[in-house]
């Protein structure tokens, strides 16, 4: 453990294609830090879930005899004399994107051991997390109060419901947690940790800022997840 | 360790940011329009799929990434496909058994 340490240069073998590393006896991802090939692997099982989600929505909506509920009407708001169709949606969207791209740069800032920055990025990401969820729990209201359950709704198909809560509510906890974890990183940052390589209170390993590329990923999958929903639950 | 392969310049962060911003206001754009059909479906898809690119390719850092690893996490997800293709018809005729039994039970 101690020669993974910031200091130490590690060579990376040289790409010798695909084949030949999968057929390798050693490890496989060459190079790779093994919390980022972990977190990949998280994140493709997750896609299947969501996967899942999304193919059961299709399913039913395919097969249901009712109409499905125009998803532009439900979800649009009233602003003065104006029915903006998907407005809060459509602000919900461009609040994560903007999220993704203060991600990114945190994680850029990071492996140039910009101490402050990534920091300020990473907190500008969390309260950007914070306030979608937000938007969330406002839109759950609004429809609750409409009438709309998982079992019936007032527009049409009553698998509506079901599918709605279920999705949004799964991927409104993925954004809760990684909101959570956006704040403990944005502290650990701030407080040097990745630079002095202070040891984590739960996995006692010595932190790094690889670790902001990992928390990068699951943030960037979170968003990844809402283009998909945003495409086929409310667009469709 | 990685800092040596995932520095990258700052300026590709914001063209995609950019990017990433025009494509969901194209998005928004058709269902404002009214796009209706395969237009729409069409469009949908195509502006989905290149935000989902955008974001794994560059904010993701896939597109740097060795070939092994882009593979072990791809690939998987071509079974995903399937799995629509195999539920799609399924719906299809669960829907047909439905009007059958309500053709039949006249409800």
């Amino acid at each position: 453990m101690e020669e993974s340490s910031s200091q130490t240069k590690v060579t990376i073998p040289p790409n010798r294609g695909a084949i030949k590393e999968w057929a390798s006896d050693q490890k496989v991802f060459k190079g790779v830090p093994w919390g980022k090939a972990m977190m990949w692997i998280f994140l493709v099982s997750d896609t299947f879930v969501f996967s899942i989600f999304l193919i059961s929505y299709m399913t039913v909506r395919f097969s249901t005899k009712v109409e499905w509920p125009n998803a532009s009407e439900v979800f649009g708001l009233h602003i003065g004399h104006y029915n903006v169709p998907l407005l809060l949606i459509a602000i919900m969207t461009f609040i994560l994107i903007t999220s993704s791209g203060t991600m990114a740069l945190a994680v850029k800032y990071g492996y140039e051991k910009n101490r402050k920055m990534c920091a300020y990025l990473m907190l500008a990401t969390a309260i950007f997390g914070a306030s979608f969820v937000g938007m969330q729990a406002f839109e759950w209201t609004k429809l609750i109060m409409e009438g709309v359950r998982p079992w019936e709704n007032p527009f049409g198909a009553p698998q509506f419901g079901a599918i709605f809560f279920m999705v949004t509510g799964f991927h409104g906890t993925h954004v809760t947690i990684g909101v959570i974890f956006l704040f403990i990183m944005t502290r650990k940052a701030w407080r040097g940790d990745f630079d002095t390589g202070r040891r984590g209170y739960f996995t006692s390993q010595k932190s790094n800022y690889e670790a902001i590329e990992i928390m990068g990923l699951y943030w960037h999958f979170v968003d990844l997840v809402w283009v998909f929903i945003f495409a086929f639950f409310y667009l469709w | 360790m990685a800092e040596d392969t995932q520095q990258h310049p700052l300026k590709i962060y914001f063209y995609v940011w950019i990017l990433l911003f025009v494509f969901s206001a194209f998005s928004y754009w058709v269902d404002w329009y009214g796009f209706q059909g395969f237009t729409r479906w069409g469009l949908i898809l195509l502006f989905m799929m290149l935000k989902a690119g955008f974001i794994c390719a560059i904010f993701m850092h896939m597109y740097w990434e060795r070939l092994a690893i882009i593979l072990a996490i791809l690939v998987p997800c071509f079974a995903i496909l399937v799995f629509v293709f195999i539920m799609w018809h399924e719906s299809y005729y669960t829907q047909l058994i439905r009007k059958i039994y309500f053709l039949v039970t006249g409800s």
